[in-house]
C-alpha cells in the first residue's frame, strides 16, 4: 500500500539532510510502528508524506497504491486516501468543527468524482462516530480544536480519520499529552478502523501506545534511517533497554 | 490660532460652490452655526493629526473626482430578501417613486426638506447638535460641512419597537455626482429600531447620521458600502446613548478607492452598551479608514470596537480608534481590536489605537495586529483534503468572524457572510 524507497529529504531553507534513505513498505491491513529517539526524523517522514512545505526531496520515492505521492498537493494526497493525525492538532478559531469536517469530506468526495454527502446524512454519521469517541455536540460545534484539551484534540483527530475513511493512516505521536484513559479511548477509536483494506503507520516514543494498538511490525528509526525492523517484541526491548543497545548494535 | 492660508483658501473655495438647503428658522440656525464651526477649523489637510494616513484631497476638492458606475451582473442586490421600509436615493436625491410609503407603528419618518421648512421641529435639538458635540477634542470638518450643506436626508423617530427595519438604498447613476446627506435618528425610551444602509450613493458621498438613543432604547445599524470601486466616501455617525441603551453598528465595505468612516459615540447614561464593528475587503487601489472615538461618561458602560480588514495587491487599511474614559466613568468595560489580514507583501495596514483613562476602576483592552494567513492552519485544512483556494477562503472568513458575530440578527449576519464569501471567490487568483 505505502511504499517508500530510498527517501532522502533535506530542509528547504538550509543544507541539512533529515531523512537519509528511508525504505519502508506498509501493507494493507497491517499496522507498522516507528520508534526512535528525538531528532531521528520520524515526524519529518510524516510531514513529507503528507506534503507539508519546507522540505526538499532529493532522492527516492513514496507511492500509495502505486500513485506517486511526492508530486501531489497535500489535498490531492488526502483525496488519494492518506491521512496524518497531527502530533499538535492546529487550533482554527472561527471555523466550526462540523463545517470543517463536512467541507473536508465533500472536497475529498468531489476530488474522487463521488457524490457529496448531504447535510442530513453527514449529521447522522458524525453523531454516531462522535459518540464512540465521547465527543459531545458542543465539541462538534466549537471552532476546530480551539480551547480543546490535549485529549480532546487527539480524539478530534481520530474523529476526522473515522469520517474521512482514509486508506493509509499515519499517527504522529498520537499518545503525547494523553492520560491513560484518553489513550485507551483514542486507541479504541483507531482499532475500530482497522480492517483488511487499511494500513497504519504509528509513530511513537513509547511502547505503551502499542499495548493498545498492537503493531504487526516495529521499526527503529535513527539518524534519518530505519535501522532495525522486527515484531512487537522490538518495542518491548526498547521499553526495557532504551535505544542505546539497538543503536550500538547496528552502528 | 490662525489657519494656514492654503487651508483657508481650500475651505472658502469649497464653501463658495455650495448652497444650503432652504429651510425654516431652526434649520437655518443650525446651518449657520455649522458654517461658523467649519470656518474656524478649516477643511482637513494632510498635516492634521487624524489625516496622516488618509489623504483628504479628493474629499475636499471643489469638484468631485468622477467615478464610473458599476453594474453587477447576475447578482441580487444585498438585503433585498429582507422585509423593510425602503427609502431610495439616486445620486443623493430622494426618489419617492422608488420608495415605500412608510406606515408602521411607532415610527415617524420625515424628509429633511419638509421638516426643515417648519418653524419648529423635534430635530432642532439634535440636527448638528450631536455633530457639534463630536468636534471636541478631535475636529471633524467634513461633518460640519455636511450639517451646513446637506441637500437631503431623513428625520426618523422611533417611539416603540419598530416591526421592520428602515432601509436606505443609495443608488449611483451619475459619474460626477456629489451627494451630501444628513439623517437624524431619535430612538425614544424603550424603543427599538434597525436601520440598514447600502449602495455606493454617488461619485463622492458625504453622509452624516446623528443618533440619539434615549434610556433603555436600542438601535441597530447595518451598512454595506457599495462595490463601485472609484467612488469616494466620507461618513460620520454621531451617537449619544442614554441609560441602559444599546447601540450596535456593523459596516461591510468591499472595494472603494477612498472610504473614511468615522464613528463618534458618547455613553452618557449608566449601563449603556455600544458596539461598532466592520469588515473591509480591499484589492488593489483601495483605501479604507475607520476612525472611531468612544467616550465613556457614565458608570458601568460597555463598548466594543471590532474591525477586520482583508487587504491584497497594494490595498491600504487605516484604523484610528480611541476609548476615552472620563473621570467618574467607573466600571467601564472597553474593548478594541483592529486586525488586518495581508494577503500579499504589497498590502499595508496603518493603525493608531488609543486609550485615555481618567477613572481608576475600569477594564480596557486593545489589540492591533497585521499579518499573513497562518501557514500551519492552511496545511492542516489541506491535509484533510480541502483545496488550497477553498482553505484560504475558510481561514479568511474565520478571520472576519469576530466582526460578523457582532451582528445581532442572524439572517443578516448570514447574508453578510455569504457576500464576503462571494467577494473572496471572485477575487482569488
Amino acid at each position: 500500500m505505502l511504499e517508500i524507497k530510498n527517501l532522502r529529504v533535506k530542509l528547504e531553507e538550509e543544507d541539512k539532510e533529515i531523512l537519509k534513505g528511508v525504505d519502508l513498505t506498509v501493507e494493507a491491513g497491517k499496522v507498522h510502528a516507528i520508534m526512535g529517539p528525538n531528532g531521528s526524523g520520524k515526524s519529518t517522514l510524516s510531514y513529507v508524506l503528507s506534503g507539508k512545505g519546507g522540505y526538499e526531496v532529493t532522492e527516492g520515492s513514496a507511492t500509495l497504491d502505486g500513485v506517486d505521492l511526492l508530486e501531489m498537493e497535500p489535498e490531492e494526497r488526502a483525496a488519494e486516501g492518506l491521512f496524518l493525525a497531527f502530533q499538535y492538532p492546529v487550533e482554527i478559531p472561527g471555523v466550526g468543527n462540523m463545517t470543517f469536517l463536512r467541507t473536508a469530506v465533500n472536497a475529498q468526495r468531489k476530488a474522487r468524482g463521488e457524490d457529496e454527502m448531504s447535510a442530513g446524512e453527514f449529521l447522522k454519521v458524525i453523531r454516531e462516530k462522535a459518540k464512540t469517541l465521547k465527543i459531545d455536540a458542543d465539541m462538534l460545534k466549537r471552532p476546530v480544536n480551539t480551547g480543546f484539551s490535549g485529549g480532546e484534540k487527539k480524539r478530534n483527530e481520530i474523529l476526522q480519520m473515522a469520517m474521512l475513511e482514509p486508506k493509509m493512516c499515519i499517527l504522529d505521536e498520537t499518545d503525547s499529552g494523553l492520560d491513560v484513559d484518553a489513550m485507551k479511548l483514542v486507541s479504541e477509536g483507531v482499532n475500530a478502523l482497522r480492517d483488511a483494506g487499511r494500513g497504519f503507520l504509528v509513530i511513537t516514543h513509547y511502547q505503551r501506545l502499542l499495548d493498545h494498538i498492537k503493531p504487526d511490525v516495529v521499526h527503529i528509526m535513527a539518524n534519518g534511517r530505519i535501522v532495525k525492523s522486527g515484531g512487537p517484541e522490538l518495542a518491548l526491548e526498547v521499553e526495557h533497554n532504551g535505544y542505546a543497545d539497538i543503536l550500538a548494535e547496528v552502528a | 490660532m490662525a489657519l494656514p492660508q492654503a487651508k483657508l483658501d481650500a475651505t472658502e473655495a469649497r464653501l463658495a460652490a455650495l448652497t444650503p438647503l432652504a429651510g425654516g428658522a431652526w434649520l437655518t440656525a443650525a446651518q449657520d452655526q455649522a458654517v461658523a464651526r467649519l470656518r474656524a477649523m478649516g477643511l482637513p489637510g494632510r498635516r492634521d493629526e487624524y489625516w496622516r494616513y488618509t489623504r483628504p484631497d479628493r474629499l475636499i476638492s471643489v469638484e468631485p473626482t468622477p467615478a464610473s458606475v458599476f453594474k453587477a451582473k447576475d447578482e441580487t442586490p444585498i438585503f433585498d430578501a429582507f422585509d423593510a421600509i425602503k427609502l431610495v436615493f439616486v445620486d443623493g436625491v430622494f426618489s419617492p417613486d422608488l420608495s415605500d410609503q412608510p406606515a408602521v407603528d411607532g415610527l415617524e419618518i420625515e424628509r429633511l426638506s419638509d421638516a426643515g421648512a417648519k418653524d419648529i421641529h423635534w430635530a432642532k435639538d439634535l440636527y448638528g447638535v450631536l455633530e457639534a458635540r463630536g468636534q471636541n477634542p478631535v475636529e471633524r470638518p467634513l461633518a460640519a460641512l455636511n450639517t451646513a450643506y446637506a441637500q437631503d436626508g431623513f428625520l426618523i423617530r422611533a417611539t416603540g419597537k419598530v416591526s421592520k427595519p428602515v432601509r436606505m438604498i443609495y443608488l449611483h447613476e451619475s459619474t460626477t455626482s456629489d451627494a451630501i446627506l444628513h439623517h437624524v435618528i431619535k430612538v425614544e425610551e424603550g424603543a427599538d429600531l434597525t436601520v440598514i444602509e447600502n449602495g455606493p450613493a454617488a461619485a463622492r458621498f458625504n453622509k452624516v447620521m446623528e443618533v440619539d438613543v434615549a434610556d433603555t432604547g436600542a438601535f441597530h445599524h447595518i451598512r454595506a458600502q457599495g462595490r463601485d470601486h472609484e467612488r469616494q466616501a466620507a461618513t460620520h455617525i454621531f451617537a449619544r446613548l442614554g441609560r441602559e441603551s444599546l447601540f450596535k453598528s456593523f459596516t461591510l465595505t468591499a472595494n472603494g478607492v477612498l472610504t473614511r468612516n468615522e464613528v463618534v459615540i458618547e455613553l452618557t447614561g449608566d449601563d449603556a452598551s455600544a458596539h461598532v464593528a466592520g469588515c473591509a475587503l480591499g484589492d488593489g487601489d483601495f483605501l479604507h479608514d475607520d476612525t472611531v472615538f468612544i467616550t465613556h461618561d457614565a458608570v458601568n458602560c460597555e463598548s466594543r470596537q471590532v474591525f477586520k480588514k482583508v487587504l491584497r495587491n497594494g490595498a491600504t487599511g487605516v484604523f484610528q480608534g480611541k476609548i476615552l474614559v472620563k473621570q467618574g466613568a467607573q466600571k467601564t468595560d472597553g474593548y478594541q481590536i483592529s486586525q488586518s489580514l495581508l494577503l500579499d507583501d504589497d498590502a499595508q495596514f496603518l493603525a493608531k489605537p488609543e486609550l485615555e483613562i481618567y477613572a481608576d476602576d475600569v477594564a480596557c483592552s486593545h489589540g492591533s495586529t497585521s499579518g499573513a494567513l497562518d501557514e500551519t492552519a492552511l496545511f492542516y485544512l489541506r491535509s484533510r483534503g480541502v483545496p488550497v483556494k477553498q482553505a484560504t477562503d475558510m481561514l479568511t472568513l474565520a478571520f472576519l468572524a469576530e466582526a460578523i458575530e457582532e451582528i445581532a440578527d442572524e439572517a443578516i449576519a448570514d447574508e453578510i457572510h455569504d457576500r464576503l464569501a462571494a467577494w473572496l471567490q471572485r477575487r482569488r487568483g
